[in-house]
């Protein structure tokens, strides 16, 4: 499974980032088997060491974690045979990279065979204990590596290589660019507010977008129904 | 809150909004009605929210926003962006990106 491959420094980066922080070690570990989620793990202690309050830490990742929902409707219907008790350990361990493995497999002509939800526990495991193992080597490791090295700039980057393919089309680049400027024009937005801010605004951006791509697309359509006209 | 009682509860509570959304429509399938309007803006959350991380990280340099040349993390995280288009590849674009930066600290001081 390459995709460990990405999985294992993502962790461990979080791990380290997490201690200089100033998260306890237990808090940094628990956090890897409560949330289970990487980017919104990051930015949850990211803004704890900048003393954001609660219900702040809350709602950003609130907000990061939406996406979920998305990968939970597209994955139900291949799991609406099993009973509650899969249901609810196959939702734990829906992460991205999870999400990734399973819809592969359920989009086969098989719609993934009869063993179908035995391959999404199996990724969805494997990816759990590693990720809980390479969150521990991070946090030990974090102690011992110097400020000098920069390490939180992982962060940025691993978010720039998550981004930068999914700008695929015109909405995507206009929630991007809309989200990126108002990122830092309400830097200074009370209670580190701004995180949500900025997202709410590039939503916006990419659904205004959309719309009028829309418009541009059905105008097109209905000239072209009309091929007498002068 | 770094360690007490309230980063406790902070961490649980997101834990289970988290796995809340896993689990709402695998759960809720035949039940649950969502606007098509919220189906399509779900489709920009990722980008929105992880570039609003992204930005100010390199932008922000010391409280205020420097695009000078000085700003070397601004100038990393360019190439990685460069990188992240061109090759699609995430370790790549964490390794160039870190490169660059440790290579600037060094000559820049």
């Amino acid at each position: 499974m390459p995709i460990l491959l990405g999985v294992i420094p993502f962790g461990m980066i979080y791990g380290a980032l997490a201690v200089s922080a100033g998260l306890t070690a237990s808090a940094s570990l628990a956090m890897s088997s409560v949330v289970f989620a990487g980017s919104a793990q990051f930015i949850t202690a990211q803004l704890i060491a900048q003393a954001a309050p609660w219900f702040v830490v809350i709602l950003t990742a609130a907000i990061v974690n939406l996406r979920h929902m998305l990968y939970s409707a597209s994955l139900a219907p291949y799991v609406q045979h099993l009973p509650m008790r899969w249901k609810a350990g196959l939702a734990y361990l829906l992460t991205d990279e999870a999400y990734a493995m399973a819809i592969t497999r359920f989009h086969q002509p098989d719609r993934g065979g009869a063993f179908g939800h035995w391959y999404f526990l199996g990724a969805g495991l494997t990816l759990w204990a590693t990720w809980q193992l390479s969150t521990l080597a991070g946090v030990m490791a974090g102690a011992l590596v110097p400020p000098a090295w920069s390490l939180d700039f992982a962060l940025p980057l691993t978010f720039i290589a998550i981004v930068v393919p999914a700008l695929k089309d015109r909405p995507a680049i206009a929630t991007a660019l809309v989200a990126g400027v108002m990122s830092v024009l309400a830097f200074d937005m009370l209670l580190k507010l701004s995180i949500v801010a900025a997202t709410l605004c590039g939503i916006v951006a990419g659904l205004l977008a959309e719309a009028v791509n829309g418009w541009a697309h059905a105008k097109r359509k209905t000239q072209d129904a009309r091929p007498n006209d002068p | 809150m770094t360690d007490s009682a309230t980063l406790w509860l902070t961490l649980g509570v997101i834990g289970l909004i988290t796995f809340a959304y896993r689990l709402s429509f695998i759960a809720l399938m035949d039940r649950l009605r969502v606007p098509a309007l919220v189906t399509r803006a779900l489709r920009f959350v990722p980008v929105a929210a992880l570039t609003a991380i992204i930005v100010p990280e390199l932008v922000i340099s010391n409280g205020t926003a420097d695009l000078s040349l000085d700003n070397l993390r601004l100038i990393a995280g360019a190439v990685a962006i460069i990188v992240a288009w061109r090759t699609k590849n995430t370790l790549l674009t964490i390794g160039v990106g870190m490169a660059v930066l440790w290579a600037l600290q060094l000559v820049m001081g």
